[in-house]
């Protein structure tokens, strides 16, 4: 009957492809087999974890302040990615 | 795809297992393929260094949007991968420079990857989070002494004796907390062959109120997933104050560490 049907539907099959973002980042950037040694690029060096937590930080930021403080901002590219989220 | 390019590494299959779906795209938009050694199938993708070289992304990784895509990217690569059989996942933004390289890594060690495929096979990560309810833990059953705490005519005295009250509430509230917490752990855990612990979320990124007491991860064998399920379920019922929840199936993620540096399943130290 509707033409729009709301994004989020609990489904199951669709629950598998919308895992909770934070639950991801705990697996994937925190887990996996790591191979040290002859891996091209430093990436075993970069603490994935913090830069991570450091880009949600920012970005929960802006959503709920409108405008994080501007020293703990790490880009300025955070206030535009949820403009479906009025800031206020 | 012209310019330098790396090899970036999603996860490792028997060579035996089911093919690399063709229409399986990586976290550059790429192609999905497969290098094969010795038994082994590393499942990778060729990835512009314009766009996934060091610097480059590092400046990506702080952005929230690129980041949420690459993280699910490589994660859609893992979990249909995943239904194929046994996996070991490899960490995001693992990069060789090419499949030269990654067949030797494959043979170098692949006693390492074929223990671990093995330990992994037949098994499933599944996530707990348990939230505690802190004012019914710090209230429960005993009344609310804070009420008591101190008489009219010394409204100073009266405030700092509430004060303090209310902080050994909440201290209380904190160890029972933590003791329902590790008699959950301890149920879960003797059904599970690992348990591995993540650190608590943060409350605001995970949009949640209260304490987050657990945020493991148990890997289950698949014959005893209906059982684990149960588990849950009777220990959410048993511990009114904490609730449970539970995410996944995920592909073992967080078990992929050679033998000995997980808590072995049905033996926690304490």
């Amino acid at each position: 009957m509707l033409d729009e049907q709301p994004v989020r539907r609990p489904s199951p099959a669709l629950a598998s492809q919308q895992v909770a973002l934070v639950d991801l980042l705990d697996r994937v950037l925190a887990g996996g087999v790591v191979i040290s040694g002859e891996v091209t690029l430093c990436i075993a060096d970069i603490d994935l974890v913090r830069i991570s937590l450091r880009a949600l930080v920012a970005s929960v930021a802006s959503i709920t302040s409108g405008a994080a403080d501007p020293s703990d901002r790490v880009t300025d590219t955070g206030t535009e990615r949820r403009d479906d989220r009025p800031p206020f | 795809m012209s310019g330098p390019s790396a090899t970036w590494l999603y996860a490792l299959v028997p060579a035996t297992g089911t093919g690399v779906p063709a229409d399986l795209r990586g976290v550059a938009g790429e192609p999905v393929r497969a290098v094969e050694e010795t038994g082994l199938r590393a499942v990778v993708g060729t990835v512009p260094l314009g766009d996934f070289g060091e610097e480059e992304l590092h400046t990506h990784l702080e952005d929230l949007a690129w980041l949420e895509t690459a993280v699910r990217a490589h994660h859609t690569v893992i979990e249909t991968l995943a239904r194929g059989g046994p996996v070991v996942p490899l960490r995001f933004a693992t990069m060789y420079h090419d499949d030269t390289r990654v067949a030797s890594l494959l043979a170098e060690r692949r006693a390492d990857f074929e223990a671990t495929l093995e330990r992994v096979a037949g098994r499933t990560e599944w996530g707990i989070k348990a939230y505690a309810d802190a004012h019914a833990l710090a209230h429960g059953g005993t009344g609310d002494p804070a009420n008591d705490a101190g008489g009219r005519g010394r409204p100073g005295t009266a405030y700092l004796l509430q004060r303090r009250e209310q902080r050994r509430a909440q201290e209380t509230a904190h160890l029972r907390a933590s003791e329902q917490a590790a008699a959950i752990d301890a149920v879960l855990a003797g059904l599970a062959d690992s348990t591995a612990e993540h650190p608590p979320q943060d409350a605001q990124l995970a949009e949640y109120e209260g304490w987050m007491v657990l945020n493991n991860s148990y890997l289950v064998p698949e014959s005893r997933t209906a059982e684990f399920a149960a588990a849950v379920a009777s220990l959410d019922d048993r511990f009114p104050d904490i609730r449970l929840e539970f995410n996944g199936p995920w592909p073992p993620y967080s078990f992929t560490a050679p033998d000995g540096d997980h808590d072995a399943g049905g033996g926690p130290g304490g």
